[in-house]
């Protein structure tokens, strides 16, 4: 990991009208690190992520990707540079069978840009493109999974297919977005293996995350949001181990039995 | 000295047009496109009944505005209440409606210069040297008391507010207890008749035409879009704004341009602040 | 469980037909085959043969005003259901893809042949870059532009009295002979119907179309927006162009009325009876509309409220329109089960 960090958020602060969703929030992200960023409903998880991606427009505040200064860059932009993300609630193209969605993403610039997924070749036919990446992703290549219909596909492969459009950008930082709600058991315990492939190809990863057991499996540092402000950093012991961040969770009770199953 | 005094009038007028287009956007969300076709609409009531049925001049206006708010609530009850929520198809709808009503009144005979209605007051003044229509001072004066008394309404009425509160956040309204579709249709009655009011003043100052339906739905328009959905402020220094660029146009260019200064107007909010003057929303609205 | 009489619900299944000529399998035999080609050759043939078989020069004329309403027709039901931009004036396309050939012709001397193509381009320039503020805003604003463009420029022309004013530009020349007249225009709109459906199907039609569905998830894709939705509406407006060229060579003349209400309102009229994003259905709702309104021509504007009524009586009670409910009975059955 080299020493200038691939993303930095410095002093980041947003306000919709009268309520302030980040307040002066600053952090930075190596490079192949995996972070996550955890906190309460409405702490301002997803807010980061919009500010980051350029959705939404920042208050105050810089951010720096490769030194390279992106606040305030249009979406398509910032992603254009090797930043992507995965929506919360989810945005796949439910007309289309499942294949065909990756079509869009192969047919970016960056992507035409960034080669073919056959190691630096021709793009070749963007349908068998799409495909193999579903492959790569997790979906059973001789099954019709592939090509079913968007819609009638279930949750697991509904999140899969969100990471699968970011990789076929072939990005540097992926920033997943509660990529883990609303999955089994065992849909999850297919993710986690996925996402440290994904470390070990050199993604970068920030995961914005409530099931807070399969997030410490994969992350190397932990970040806590409270009310749109930074409340600590550092590994998943020492966070958990913070009582500011137990308050913030379960309000002032004593919670160690939790801890024993983290 | 004559451009300040006629652009004033002009503005005032221009914000009587857009008040009942913002007021049915900003609680419903419905972007009224028969907005003009209900003005003309309202001026061919107010001539019927005076001229074909031979009612005095008051209980015309009175009855021009009353019929219009129910024939907007009939439209909105009958018709777009079933496309709630589809902007486009809303607008398609409305637009629809607003062609049958004016080509209609079209087919119907209604051209020429035949069809007025008399000022309030007639006969004129001098105001600082420049000599002014009662008349526009009549339309200045109830302009800008109906600007307030509607403020007043809206913020201090329980009607008022629930409008309000449906402008805001439709769905806590309704776990309010407020009906959102009975105060859409209310929206809309008070739109219309917000349309007949600004018809029965400003007309008398020249012909009913069917014409001017269409330039009242640009006008409103472009106050809504360069003032900013959702904003009295907004649509109030926007209607000053354009009324002046258009008295400005029509001394110093040609008056026919005065209807390009409205569309270059929306052009260039388009293109620099596209939320408008005051406009809050834009940020809001995507739920990313 | 149910002991109450038992329930029937209405089904729909693909006609086996259908599936067995889905995709590759269709060479499977000449009943698969023809399933497949029947429907587009009956309308090739079908369009091609109407003048032929249509009496006298007033229904020739006819024939063509349709092919030119069903061009308009087809763009707006292109930029409406595949790429989520509503048009409201089409007219705007046509006056100014008319009076662009207009000038070509007249003023520059070019042949017909020569000034329609060149309209058509430009034309498409000149719409896509006049409607270029409104494309990264909602679609409200593109519908509440191109309500506008058109009384606009009406207006300007009249004032300004430039390009021959109310009296409009005479002495156009014509179609080389009437049969390139009938059935250039024929050609023309069966080209274009069959060139969007091929592109609807290609992956910049899938773009596109996924700019409709979900454009936040496409700007996610690193594309911009503003830009595929710029080349739609190229596309678009230079059809309806396309259509403005070729109605001013058969009038011989272009004025003001290039602009008329006509222009906007029949085409989404059309759409909605023929069946929205079929492609197809507009065409037929132009068939079905333009000689009814031509028998309505005694009316005058009556014309245009019959239109906006129907449009009025369609989009509200949202019928699916010819093509849609035509399709459907083709491609599948349906019957009663028992729950």
């Amino acid at each position: 990991m080299s020493d200038t960090p691939l993303l930095e958020v410095r002093e980041v602060t947003k306000a919709f009208g009268g309520i302030i969703a980040l307040n002066r929030v600053s952090f930075s992200v190596g490079e192949g690190e995996i972070v996550g960023i955890i906190g309460p409903n409405g702490s301002g998880k997803t807010t980061v992520v919009n500010c980051i991606t350029g959705f939404i427009k920042t208050s105050a505040g810089q951010i720096l990707f490769r030194g390279q200064d992106i606040t305030g860059k249009p979406p398509h932009k910032i992603a254009d540079m090797g930043v992507t993300r995965t929506f919360q609630i989810m945005r796949p193209y439910y007309s289309l069978p499942a294949y065909k969605n990756l079509v869009i993403p192969l047919f970016s610039p960056r992507a035409r840009r960034t080669g073919g997924w056959r190691g630096g070749g021709r793009l070749g036919d963007r349908n068998t493109v799409g495909i193999d990446i579903l492959e790569e992703i997790g979906f059973e290549r001789d099954s019709y999974v592939p090509y079913k219909l968007t819609s009638t596909l279930p949750t697991g492969y509904l999140k899969r297919l969100e990471l699968a459009r970011c990789l076929a950008l072939k990005p540097e930082l992926i920033i997943c977005d509660e990529v883990f709600s609303g999955l089994s058991m065992s849909e999850i315990a297919s993710m986690v293996p996925l996402i440290e492939k994904l470390q070990m190809e050199g993604i970068t990863l920030i995961m914005i995350e409530h099931r807070l057991r399969e997030l410490f499996q994969v992350a190397n540092r932990v970040m806590v949001l409270n009310f749109g402000e930074k409340l600590v950093e550092g590994t998943a012991e020492e966070v958990m181990a913070d009582s500011r961040v137990r308050e913030a969770y379960f309000g002032s009770e004593d919670i160690e039995e939790v801890m024993i199953h983290a | 000295m004559d451009i300040l005094i006629y652009g004033t009038i002009n503005s005032v007028a221009l914000a009587l047009y857009a008040l009942g287009f913002a007021l049915v956007y900003g609680i419903s969300r419905l972007p009224n496109f028969a907005h003009g076709a209900l003005y003309v609409l309202s001026g061919f009531i107010a001539w019927s009944a005076r001229n074909t049925f031979g009612l005095n001049y008051p209980l015309s206006i009175l009855a021009a505005m009353a019929v219009t708010a129910l024939i907007g609530a009939a439209i909105y009850r009958l018709f777009l209440i079933r496309v709630r929520g589809m902007e486009i198809s809303e607008i398609i709808a409305s637009y629809a409606v607003a062609l049958a009503i004016l080509e209609g009144l079209r087919w119907g005979g209604f051209k020429g210069m035949t069809y007025t209605l008399p000022a309030f007051i007639s006969g004129s003044t001098t105001i600082a040297g420049i000599s002014v229509d009662y008349q526009r001072i009549v339309v200045v004066a109830i302009g800008a008391v109906l600007v307030a008394l509607l403020w007043l309404f809206t913020h201090y009425t329980r009607i008022g507010l629930a409008l309000r509160g449906m402008a805001q956040d439709e769905r806590a309204a309704l776990m309010l207890g407020i009906d959102s579709d009975v105060m859409a249709v209310v929206a809309m009655a008070l739109g219309s008749m917000l349309a007949a009011f600004a018809a029965v003043l400003l007309l008398p100052l020249g012909n009913i035409v069917v014409e001017s339906g269409y330039n009242v739905l640009i006008l409103a328009i472009a106050v809504c879009i360069v003032g900013g959905l959702g904003s009295w402020m907004g649509a109030v220094l926007a209607a000053f704004i354009i009324g002046f660029a258009q008295i400005l146009t029509v001394v110093y260019v040609g008056s026919h341009f005065q209807m390009v200064v409205a569309l270059l107007a929306i052009i260039l909010t388009l293109i620099l602040k596209p939320s408008g003057l005051f406009g809050q929303q834009k940020e809001l609205e995507e739920r990313v | 469980m149910n002991t109450a009489a038992t329930q029937r619900r209405k089904e729909r299944i693909d006609r086996g037909i259908k599936v067995r000529s889905d995709g590759l399998y269709a060479l499977m035999s000449w009943r698969e085959l023809a399933y497949l080609i029947a429907p587009r050759a009956l309308l090739i043939v079908g369009l091609l043969a109407l003048p032929l078989v249509m009496p006298g020069a007033y229904w020739q004329r006819v024939i063509s005003i349709v092919c030119i309403y069903a061009l308009l027709a087809l763009s707006f039901d292109f930029l409406a259901h595949y790429v989520g931009l509503v048009s409201l004036g089409g007219a705007f396309f046509v006056g100014v893809g008319g009076y662009l050939s207009a000038i070509f012709n007249t003023h520059w001397g070019w042949p017909v042949l020569a000034a329609i193509p060149a309209a058509t381009i430009a034309g498409g320039f000149v719409c896509t870059v006049l409607l270029l503020p409104c494309l990264p805003l909602r679609g409200v604003y593109f519908a509440i532009v191109t309500l506008m463009y058109p009384l606009f420029l009406a207006r300007v022309i009249e004032a300004l009295n430039i390009l021959g004013g109310t009296d409009g530009i005479m002495g156009i020349d014509s179609f080389p002979s009437a049969w390139v007249e009938e059935y250039g225009v024929l050609v023309l709109l069966l080209v274009s119907l069959f060139a969007i459906r091929r592109l609807v199907n290609t992956d910049l039609g899938l773009v596109l179309r996924a700019v409709k569905d979900n454009d936040q998830a496409v700007k996610a894709s690193a594309m911009n927006i503003t830009h595929y939705k710029a080349l739609a509406v190229f596309i678009a407006s230079a059809i309806g162009c396309l259509a403005g060229a070729c109605i001013v060579h058969i009038y011989m003349w272009a004025g003001i009325s290039v602009f008329a209400l006509d222009f906007s309102v029949l085409p989404i009229a059309a759409t909605v009876i023929g069946g929205a994003g079929t492609l197809v259905g507009p065409v037929i709702g132009c068939l079905i509309l333009v000689p009814v309104s031509e028998l309505l021509r005694d009316f005058g504007t009556l014309r245009i409220v019959f239109y906006s009524l129907i449009l009025l009586g369609f989009i509200t009670f949202r019928s699916e329109g010819v093509m849609v409910y035509g399709q459907r009975k083709y491609q599948q059955f349906e019957r009663w089960t028992t729950i």
